[in-house]
């Protein structure tokens, strides 16, 4: 069979593409079908990172599993693959052994809410200071369209073949609930909305949440019988509506039901690391070291010490009381 | 101090910033003590949800440059199963301690076993290898943590310190030397130009790769997924040889640079009894004993049991009439000994299915019947 003929050849694609710079490029073609809403997001991403003029080499992306869990291999940054369910602690480790990092999760419905669920609220209860782009397809898209914590009732599932009967999250409400300080839900038709959302969340201190409601053609809308990528983008363009600061208990979604859509939640409140830090200074005085300084800010230190002293040893170090 | 305690201090002497931990009797002091001193000297502690998002948050600190290490027991170390796989295929240094205590499920949360060291060697799904070492007393909790985060540092492999009640609540005399006195290993950071580094290096564990940190400018990614040498998915069977072979090789091709162990008589002896922890201490009272009516007896102390001794146990084996095994379960190091022994000798286990030591006299009798 002869290859397929195209107007750009393969390695102007890779080298030329306007994402070339934020992707790895050898790694195309990426995994997702046709239709898919997780492109769609990764570019907004990419743009979001690009208008924030952020050094690119201080940004992490952190990933679970699944169709999602699958970006942290496609851009090109610091990224990480891990287990099922817990790219949060990773990043929450992450983002604590080197603060300088700007810590990206970008993951799926089913491995954020479900299997990860327990470490999402409480990321969202200490404000740790990370991003997390949830792209919630309602389903389990890399295992076969299995029912999450987030398919509405009713819709069929490989494994509620007879409609679901449960009743789903609505993660605006639930991280609100748990402390998140910034969330927005978007859909993957208004892509300048989540370019802009997620710049504002980068600049967020502290937890921010966006969800982003994206059809998977091969599995949800087909088994539902909604039609291909285009018919839900019509679905979103029919029926998601901007309600900037809306009461998070009021923007669950049903069934093909109304989208409530845009910021939620934006208030300030002190980051895990902040709470740290102004905590020891509360309760140890000027003897405690700030945590997480950037490098450059301890390698000066340290030599602003060993110049005082005369000696490289810190004497706490080991040691300590007896006991 | 206790041996919990130690722990904690000799994380701290070797160089560990960061802990992410799970309270869990009987390994809760070893967390306190990390959260009482991280403040003094530059670390940080955080209280996770689980044992889960401990092991995970480790994993992303080591990539985010520190030296971690987390401290657990029995149920706990059952739900770190899945990420200890995760430590070795991204071959992440790290250390983790299992404070045994008698299961299975809940058990008896405070009192003594060895129950978990066939988990720690088998316990995550896959081929793969870790490094396990078992001390006998507070002092070796300090100087065992030290040396686990050596290893863990030249070989890249999540390595256990497998203690247990006994050591880990047990007050003694530890000393802890000066700074300078202190062995430690730093992590072999990659210095090269940037476009050439790998985050793996796949040569059938002939060497181990240097590491970088997240925000270095790299730009490098790593995944549990089987992979190639960049990091990227390769969902190969060729590939998967690779990995593979290179996680087991890097720590069999070495295991006689990394197995530590502690003899006693073996030259000439009929019965030796091998035994590591606690009941190694115990065995030593049966020892004396047997010793003083005449017997011929030697001892052998596992400090490292995975990689398992099996040249010393091959050795030894043709040489002595039996070998007796005392462990604080119902028989699991004991497997390793027959295998090794080959039949060439009797090997008797003197099992105990935990809650306290033995009593020397069932060791004392388990030599006699090894002597006859």
């Amino acid at each position: 069979m002869n290859a397929p003929e195209y107007a750009v050849s393969d390695a102007d694609f890779r080298t030329e593409n306007p994402m070339a710079e934020f992707l790895r490029m050898e790694r195309m073609p990426h995994i997702w079908c046709p239709g898919c809403g997780i492109g769609t997001v990764v570019t907004s991403f990419a743009e979001a990172i690009k208008a924030g003029g952020y050094d690119m080499d201080k940004i992490a992306v952190v990933s679970g599993i699944g169709c999602t869990g699958r970006v942290a291999g496609y851009v090109r940054f610091d990224s990480f693959h891990t287990t099922h369910g817990r790219a949060i602690p990773f990043a929450t480790g992450l983002k604590l052994a080197n603060p300088e990092l700007k810590v990206v999760v970008i993951s799926g419905d089913g491995d954020l809410t479900s299997i990860g669920g327990n470490h999402l609220i409480h990321a969202a209860r200490r404000n740790m200071d990370l991003t997390v782009i949830c792209v919630n397809n309602f389903t389990y898209g890399m295992t076969g369209g299995q029912v999450t914590p987030t398919t509405p009732n009713t819709a069929n599932a490989s494994t509620t073949p007879y409609g679901n009967y449960e009743t789903p999250f609505s993660l605006p409400f639930l991280v609100d609930a748990a402390g998140a300080t910034f969330v927005a839900r978007w859909t993957s038709l208004h892509a300048r909305n989540i370019t802009q959302s997620i710049g504002q969340a980068l600049k967020h201190k502290g937890f921010s949440f966006i969800e982003v409601i994206a059809p998977c053609t091969t599995l949800y809308q087909r088994r539902n019988r909604l039609g291909d990528g285009l018919d839900a983008m019509q679905y979103y363009h029919d029926d998601a509506d901007i309600q900037h600061g809306a009461d998070t208990r009021t923007v669950d979604i049903g069934y093909q039901g109304k989208i409530a859509m845009g910021k939620f939640v934006d208030r300030p409140r002190a980051t895990y690391l902040e709470a740290v830090n102004d905590h020891y200074v509360n309760v140890i005085g000027d003897d405690y070291e700030l945590y997480g300084k950037t490098p450059m800010e301890k390698k000066a230190e340290e030599e602003a010490r060993k110049s005082a002293s005369g000696e490289g040893e810190d004497p706490k170090a080991c040691g300590g009381d007896d006991d | 101090m206790d041996g919990d305690h130690a722990l904690a201090e000799g994380a701290l002497a070797a160089g560990c910033r960061f802990f992410a931990g799970y309270p869990i009797t009987p390994s809760t002091e070893t967390a306190e003590r990390f959260a009482e001193r991280c403040p003094e000297v530059g670390g940080l502690f955080i209280q996770m949800e689980d044992e889960i998002a401990s092991i995970t948050a480790n994993i992303g600190a080591v990539w985010g440059g520190q030296k971690v290490m987390t401290v657990t027991s029995g149920p706990g170390f059952s739900l770190m199963m899945e990420t200890i796989g995760l430590a070795c295929m991204m071959e992440t240094p790290m250390v983790v301690a299992d404070v045994q205590r008698v299961g299975p499920s809940t058990g008896l949360p405070t009192l003594t076993a060895q129950q978990d060291m066939m988990q720690v060697r088998w316990g995550s799904h896959g081929d793969y290898r870790i490094i396990a070492l078992v001390p006998d007393s507070p002092q070796e909790c300090f100087d065992l943590a030290v040396e686990a985060f050596n290893l863990s540092e030249i070989y890249r492999v999540p390595v256990f310190i497998m203690t247990d009640e006994t050591v880990g609540h047990m007050h003694e005399k530890v000393v802890i030397p000066p700074a300078a006195e202190i062995k430690v290993v730093e992590r072999n950071w990659y210095n090269g130009p940037k476009k050439d580094y790998r985050p793996y290096l796949y040569n059938g564990g002939k060497s181990i790769a240097p590491m970088v940190k997240a925000g270095d400018g790299y730009r490098f990614h790593s995944t549990g997924l089987t992979h190639d040498e960049r990091g990227y998915p390769s969902l190969t069977p060729e590939d998967s040889k690779k990995v593979i072979t290179h996680l087991i090789e890097k720590i069999d091709s070495n295991a006689d640079k990394i197995i530590r162990t502690e003899d006693d008589g073996l030259e000439g002896a009929d019965v030796v009894v091998v035994s590591y922890g606690i009941t190694s201490r115990i065995a030593i009272r049966a020892v004396q004993v047997a010793r003083k009516a005449g017997l011929k007896v030697g001892a052998l102390r596992l400090i490292t049991v995975w990689p398992f001794c099996e040249e010393k146990i091959r050795n030894l084996a043709p040489k002595v009439k039996a070998i007796v095994v005392p462990e604080l379960n119902y028989g699991q190091i004991v497997l390793e000994v027959e295998r090794c022994a080959g039949g060439k000798c009797k090997v008797i286990s003197v099992n105990s299915c935990g809650g306290a030591v033995h009593d020397p006299e069932e060791i004392l009798a388990a030599i006699k019947e090894g002597a006859r």
